[in-house]
């Protein structure tokens, strides 16, 4: 039903799209909303003194507060915009790290991490000294208190942490985490990239000290990215970037930077990919987390049932379909997961296969790669079926018996 | 009837490789990686008086880059290493569309794998095997 709002399934209405994962589709209120803005209201933002320019800055500002309530940030000020969760990933580790870390300091990131929230802390690590450790899950995708607990030291300067893993989908209890953290005086980055565009999430009671997410992933426009930040280490942290925008004043040798959030937002700025996301949040809003987590978590369940009466299919993470979220990653016996999205694309059905951006991840569970089935607000039973017809064909397509 | 996904000759080396197995005897080795895919090989070759006596390869990776490393290894073992090259840049040259008749003849089995110039995600994983062979020649020489 929901997929009427999507103009590329009426594009292509045989193709079912199941890597949400790793971009969303957009729905028309987002295009037209990005359309209308570049058709009425572009503009230098910020600087002009103009009545276009003023009209650019409010839907930019605009945009930022729509963020704001979104994620229930205290302040605009703590609304960073940027490309996407990695170039905000990559903000807290080379501003707030850099500046903060040093010879002795431990920084521990979960083994299931991203590539975009560990190759950041390795670089980090390599710059300043500070030592780069691995918080393991078990095989399963469960990280607990106590595993935490045990690995934080009283020189454990930051934990690196996402919200949902984007091979498991299993949701990390991320308000337990900061709390524990927060006893050792550690600080938690959180990836919040497949957790936001899915269910509520409310910073200030997850108590984490930095969040971040794409918008590409959450049916806004590619090239536009959120990093929320508690105001006082905002506060304190240096520009990542540099140039116009971000001062305050200049001269031959010095400068005085921004306020927030503009002095972490250098240069021109994406207006139009802002003005996507807010309508973005408007849409997620129109339709409700209740109603988007229902659907979402009932396809989940029925296509995991399925897979695990399939021979020769593997799930990969939680025995439960509750703790799946959307997102199951498998393997097939015998078969390279490039095979089995080879075998779904002649499907139509678009899978991810590969390491995720998860090589450590796939190293410690000890398979080279998988393939990965994700779900977002616009899939329907049908797209299920579709899904399961071709992964029962799987193994005899290769030429297995059976 | 049958609804396989790849041709027979395809499907069994990939089922069924000869060649998927370590060599002790090997005189030089060669490792070759698609790092977006995952596909990852080690070619190694016993060569003496210039001529390819045994070889295998090692590790893992789609049907695709399976098949025709072993495909390659059936038709290089015996072999010149001179011929062994120009196979190499024959296979490279069925791969980018460019090859005649008479000069797919020359690859016997490895033909098989011709339709894969249609598909352009996957000719790097065709190309893997023959790649490392490449190299691994021109290393030895």
């Amino acid at each position: 039903m929901l997929k009427q709002d999507f103009p590329i399934f009426a594009a292509y209405p045989d193709t079912v799209y199941l890597d949400t994962s790793a971009t969303s589709q957009k729905p028309k209120a987002v295009t037209d909303a990005v359309a209308q803005y570049y058709a009425t209201e572009n503009a230098n933002p910020l600087r002009g003194l103009y009545d276009l320019s003023v009209r650019a800055t409010d839907a930019y500002e605009n945009a930022r507060a729509a963020v704001r309530d979104f994620i229930h940030a205290h302040s605009t000020k703590e609304i960073i915009f940027t490309r996407n969760a990695t170039e905000s990933l990559n903000l807290v580790a080379y501003s707030w790290g850099r500046e903060n870390l040093c010879r002795g300091d431990e920084i521990l990131v979960a083994i299931s991490e991203h590539h975009s929230n560990l190759v950041p802390w390795q670089i980090v690590s390599q710059k300043t000294g500070a030592k780069l450790r691995y918080l393991e899950c078990d095989k399963t995708g469960l990280y607990t208190e106590e595993s935490l607990r045990n690995a934080l030291t009283p020189h454990t300067k930051i934990f690196a942490v996402a919200q949902i893993s984007n091979v498991f989908g299993d949701l990390n209890p991320i308000q337990k985490f900061a709390e524990i953290c927060h006893q050792n005086n550690t600080l938690i980055v959180c990836d919040g990239t497949q957790s936001v565009p899915h269910m509520p999430v409310d910073v200030q009671a997850l108590d984490v000290d930095f969040l971040a997410f794409s918008g590409h992933k959450m049916y806004a426009p590619m090239g536009i990215g959120v990093l929320y930040g508690k105001r006082e280490l905002l506060e304190e942290m240096p520009p990542f970037l540099s140039g116009g925008e971000m001062i305050e004043y200049v001269q031959r040798e010095s400068a005085t930077y921004a306020e927030l959030p503009h002095k972490f937002e250098a240069g021109t700025v994406n207006v139009g990919g802002a003005v996507g996301l807010h309508a973005a949040i408007n849409y997620i809003n129109r339709i409700g987390f209740e109603q988007i987590q229902k659907l979402e978590n009932d396809l989940t369940a029925l296509a995991f049932a399925q897979m695990r009466e399939i021979p020769g299919v593997q799930i990969i993470g939680a025995e439960n379909a509750e703790q799946h979220h959307g997102i199951i990653t498998f393997a097939v016996d015998g078969v390279h997961p490039h095979d089995i999205a080879a075998i779904f694309d002649a499907d139509n059905v678009a899978i991810r296969a590969g390491h995720h951006c998860a090589q450590p991840l796939h190293q410690f569970l000890g398979v080279p790669s998988t393939a990965r089935m994700s779900l977002g607000l616009y899939n329907d039973e049908q797209d299920i079926e579709r899904f399961i017809t071709t992964l029962k064909s799987v193994r005899r397509r290769m030429g297995y018996d059976g | 009837m049958t609804d396989n996904f790849y041709n027979e000759v395809l499907l069994d080396h990939n089922l069924h490789p000869q060649h998927l197995h370590d060599l002790p005897c090997a005189t030089c080795s060669h490792a070759g990686l698609n790092p977006s895919c995952g596909d990852e090989i080690t070619l190694h070759l016993q060569v003496e008086n210039n001529i390819v006596q045994s070889g295998s390869f090692t590790g893992v990776g789609c049907a695709i880059s399976q098949a025709s490393a072993d495909i390659m290894l059936d038709l290089i073992i015996g072999r010149s290493k001179d011929e062994a090259m120009h196979l190499a840049s024959l296979f490279k040259k069925m791969i980018a569309g460019e090859i005649t008749d008479d000069e797919l003849d020359e690859l016997e089995e490895a033909g098989a794998l011709q339709n894969i110039s249609k598909m352009p995600a996957r000719v790097k994983c065709a190309v893997l095997a023959w790649k490392t062979l490449e190299l691994l020649l021109h290393e030895s020489s």
